[in-house]
Formats: structure tokens, sequence, C-alpha cells
């Protein structure tokens, strides 16, 4: 255990030289500066706190309806799946031999349910929904896997207060793993 | 092979499929004969085509069947892959046309002119910049593999060719900015440790970068081969990671977004996870781990008793291509290759052993071991540790079973 926070401070001390590295050197001068306004306009990164959320909200009644017009014609009515990836079910499957991985049984956190739809779904017009929208069809997929109630209303706020059934179910990369 | 040597023998397997084709092959025959001495080809007897008369050269009209695979019957193809066909060609380097793809929301169709990188988030100096502006900074080539993570998948290894196989890899030589210069270009603040890729596509496909791998051997690539990348790999503007899973290497590229921690995107929770058999996701599996295959003879070719050269590729995403050892009797003896050079750190490397063929039925396979000594593990040993559902970083050895007929075959099916 030792020696491996001897390793990671070393790590660390090497990774604080690079960037100092790359603080320190030259620069060529080339491109412009980027204003606040335009790097709000094009960042649209949600972390998995949720810290970056946008104002807006919605609630599971009007998510089903966006789901039903956007969503269920690729994902399935109540989001069992078809041309698109089941949204629904498989909580407790992971360890067994037929896992279903869904945003109910896998994903870790709520937040990155809202970055993906917002900035992928639906497929053929992604961008299209309103952070309203938004809110409400994560609220609407979080309630089909019985993580939120019926009468839930989501904000930023409510959707980062989500614990997602899967959140401690990842480990880091130990490979080489086979010898 | 049954060798005829006017009829080039990868052509006869598509020659010999269908009535059509048996017709067609006649008249090759008939043909052939009009060419072979003492006639003289009519090539000769009168001039070609014009100079120029392709202004972008496109191949023979006789290698029309050496074309990326698509996969059949898909439910979509939006986001869906194609395959390089590894098994027709030489070489490390993959023509620009037959790369192999993945894409997430499509192939957008962006103009030059008016695309552009935005770096943010825990930079000194938030930048824009043009094509043009990239393209001012000090430049480097370097010859890299690319291979999608699920190549191919643990259940999904029932394909006929090397390409149905491990046909999600390709290999080319990248211009481009090292990451590490853009980024001291906007300043690093200390605090600085992921940066997070976004892509100009209708996926706005999203990965996060280790700080340290940025500042390494990252690349900002706008060519590939020495033209401008193609639309299918990102034009005009990608990212390229040698060694780490093809996901990452973001295409279309648009945005970097310098932050302390990953975005934990879906495309590093929901996917480009290894489920293990525990029920716990490995996360952020990032390196492509030795691997090879024989390309030639492989799947769906045909063999005849006598001489043969067996040849393949290998590539790691930890470094060089330390050996590959080609078993022709289904693993109870191995033999080294002879590498070609030259061997590149997480480029393809061309192997090729000498092997005569007694007529009986036997397995073909390969091993890579890379200039860690990691050894390329068997399907068998890989799955024990990892099980069934894992689906990304299958690096198998592959063996090509072969009948007595001569005819090759995959050794899971």
């Amino acid at each position: 255990m030792a020696t491996r926070d001897a390793r990671a401070l070393a790590a660390a001390l090497v990774l604080l030289g690079l960037a100092g590295a790359a603080r320190a050197a030259e620069r060529y001068g080339i491109g412009r500066t980027a204003t606040e306004a335009e790097i709000a306009a094009w960042n649209i990164d949600i972390d998995r706190e949720g810290r970056k959320l946008p104002p807006g909200s919605g609630s599971v009644a009007q998510g089903r309806a966006v789901f039903e017009a956007q969503c269920a014609s690729c994902h399935g009515a109540r989001g069992e799946g078809g041309v698109g990836d089941p949204l629904v079910g498989g909580q407790g499957s992971l360890a067994s031999a037929k896992p279903l991985k869904t945003v109910g049984s896998f994903w870790p956190y709520a937040p990155t349910l809202f970055d993906y739809i917002r900035r992928a779904m639906p497929m053929n017009a992604p961008e299209s929904l309103s952070a309203d929208e938004v809110y409400a069809v994560s609220a609407y997929i979080l309630n089909l896997n019985g993580l939120v109630p019926d009468e839930a209303v989501l904000d930023a706020h409510a959707l980062a207060a989500v614990r997602m059934p899967n959140r401690d179910g990842f480990v880091p990369d130990p490979r080489p793993d086979v010898r | 092979m049954t060798r005829d040597p006017d009829d080039p023998p990868a052509r006869r397997r598509f020659l010999v499929q269908g009535a059509a084709a048996a017709a067609a092959l006649v008249g090759g025959r008939a043909r052939a004969e009009e060419a072979a001495p003492p006639a003289i080809p009519a090539w000769m007897k009168a001039p070609g085509a014009d100079v120029g008369s392709q202004t972008y050269g496109t191949p023979s009209r006789f290698e029309a069947d050496v074309i990326r695979n698509v996969p059949k019957g898909l439910k979509q193809y939006t986001s869906a892959s194609s395959r390089t066909p590894l098994q027709d060609l030489d070489g490390i380097l993959t023509p620009n046309g037959l790369f192999y793809e993945r894409h997430h929301g499509g192939i957008p169709d962006i103009d030059p002119a008016r695309h552009r990188l935005m770096i943010h988030g825990l930079v000194e100096t938030p930048l824009i910049l043009t094509m043009d502006d990239i393209r001012r900074f000090p430049s480097e080539s370097h010859i890299y593999f690319l291979e999608c993570s699920g190549n191919p998948g643990f259940e999904a290894i029932k394909g006929r060719t090397a390409s149905d196989l491990v046909g999600l890899v390709s290999c080319a030589e990248w211009t481009g900015v090292r990451l590490a210069t853009v980024l001291r270009e906007a300043g690093l603040k200390p605090e600085a440790r992921w940066v997070v890729a976004e892509g100009a596509d209708a996926a706005a496909l999203t990965r996060s970068i280790p700080i340290a791998k940025c500042l390494d051997d990252a690349l900002l690539v706008y060519s590939q081969n020495g033209e401008r990348l193609r639309p299918q790999q990102g034009y005009p503007l990608r990212v390229i990671l040698p060694g780490f899973e093809g996901n990452m290497n973001v295409k279309w590229l648009r945005r970097l977004n310098v932050t302390a921690e990953p975005a934990y995107s879906r495309e590093e929770t929901s996917k480009y996870t290894d489920l293990m058999p525990d029920g716990t996701a490995r996360q952020f599996t990032f390196v492509m781990e030795a691997k090879s295959i024989i390309t030639r003879p492989s799947g769906t070719q045909r063999i005849a008793q006598g001489f043969h050269e067996i040849t393949g590729i290998a590539w790691s995403g930890r470094g060089k291509i330390r050996g590959v050892q080609v078993t022709t009797d289904g693993g109870k003896t191995w033999q080294d290759a002879a590498l070609q050079e030259p061997v590149l750190t997480r480029a393809l490397t061309r192997f090729r052993l000498p092997w005569t063929w007694d007529g009986q039925p036997t397995t073909l396979m390969s091993r890579a071991i890379d200039e860690t000594g990691y050894v390329q593990p068997s399907f068998s040993d890989l799955t024990a540790v990892r099980g069934l559902k894992s689906f990304y970083h299958n690096n198998a050895t592959v063996p090509w079973r072969i009948a007595e007929s001569g005819e090759v075959s995959n050794g899971y099916a």
C-alpha cells in the first residue's frame, strides 16, 4: 500500500510537471480568444454530479407525451427497446447469464441522461428538444425504471439527487489481466 | 491454390458464385487465351486511356470486389460500422477508401471554412481556431493503427472472413499538430486533469481523455495517408490517441473542454465499459492490447497442397510488436514469423512465415507478443477471466481451420 501511494505521488508530480511545461512554453499567437457567450452557446457538457445542468423543469406526465412523440418509435412504447436500445428493466441482471444493460440497470449517473438526450436524441433531430422537454423525458424514463414517482417533477437539483442503482458498479481498468 | 496464371485466385471465389458469374468465368477463360502466348494481348495493340482521364484515380475495374465489408440487415445504419477487407490487402497501410467506419450519428458533411475548434475550461486563454489556424502550427506525421474496441464482440465470432472477425482495425499515416502544442497555446491551469473532446456530428460524441495522454503522443489530425481526412474519418479534424480504443479518437472535432474530472458521458458509462461476470463493469479501458490475425490463408479462401506464404498483421496499443508466433498444427508447436520492417510503435506490423501444406486437415493460428512481453491470449484464457458479456477488447487469437479440401474456415464457428 505504501508503495502504491508513493507511485501515485510520483505520477502526480510527473503530471504537474507536464502541465507546468504546457503552461510555460512559448505560444505562437494563433487563433483568437473565445468569449464567455461563445463558450456558453457551445458548451453542453454536464458532469456526473449535475452541477452544470441548465435551468428548466419537466414532469413525468409531460415526459410521457414527449416520449410517445419523439422516442417510442425506436425505443418501444414503454422503453423496452426496438431499433433503439432498451431503456427500461434489467435491474439485478448484470451478474447473470443474460445481463440487460438499461438506464435503470446500468447507467451510473442520472445527469448523464440529460447530457446524452440533449446532445444526441432523438436520433433524427438531435438538439431539437428544449431543456424542459429533456428534463421531462428524463423524468419519464427514470419513472419507467421505478426510480422516481409518478408525480415527480425534475429540475437540475432533483435530477442530480436521483441515485442510480448501479452508481457503484464501475471499477478501474486492471489490465493486463490475462497472462 | 489451384493456380491458373491468367485467373487471379482472389477473384475466383467471387466468380464461382452463381450462374451469371459462371458464364463470366467461361468468357474470362476465352479472353485469357487471347492474351496468353503466343497471342499478343489486346491492351498492347492500341493506346490506353489518356493521361488525366481520371482526375482522382480509382482502383482497376478488376478490383471492384475489394470494398468495405458492410453488414447486411442492420436495424439502422446511422450508428453502425463497416469493416476493412483485411484479407484483400498487403502491407500495413489501409487505403483511405477502405478504412473501417464506426459512426454514432452518421457522417456529417462539414465545410472546413466554416468549421471551428473551441478550447475552453481550465485554460488561461479560451481559444477559437479555424482550420487555417490549425494548419499553421508545427506539424508531424506518424503511422498508427486505429481499432474499434468491439472488434469483435465476445459473442459475435462466427464471421467467415478475416474482415468479418477483426475488420474494425485499420492503419494510416496521420498528419496534424500535437494536442500538447494546441493546449499549450491556450495555457493549461494547474488543476487540468482531463480533456473532454466533442465531435461536430449528430451524436455530438463526447469522450474524456486523461491529460497525460494529451501531453504525450496525442495528435489533432487533418490528413491521412497524405491527403485530407475523408469525411468518414472525421474531415476536417479529428483526435488520434495512439493505441487507445477507436471511440476516443473523436472525429469531426469541434470542442476541447479542459476539466478536473471526466465527463462521465454516455460513451464512457453505458457504452465502452466492460461488464464482468460479477456484474461490475470496467471503466476507462483505454488501451487496445496486443493482437494478430493471419490474413492469408484465411476464411473462405481455398488452398492447394504445396508451398504457401502465411501472412498477417499484428499490433499493440502498448508499443511495438516484438514477435509473432504461428502454429500450423493447431497449437502443438509454434514458430517465429518474420516481421516486415519498419516495425513501428502502435502501428500494424506485417508478419510472414513460409509453409508447405501436406494436404492434411489442420488449424493455423498466430499470436502476437509486444515489447512489454505481453502475449496475445487464447479465447478460452481471455473468457476465463472476463466471461462472455464484456463485449469490448476481445484480442483473442483467431484459428483458421484447413479442411482436407483446402477450404479455409473460422476455427471458432
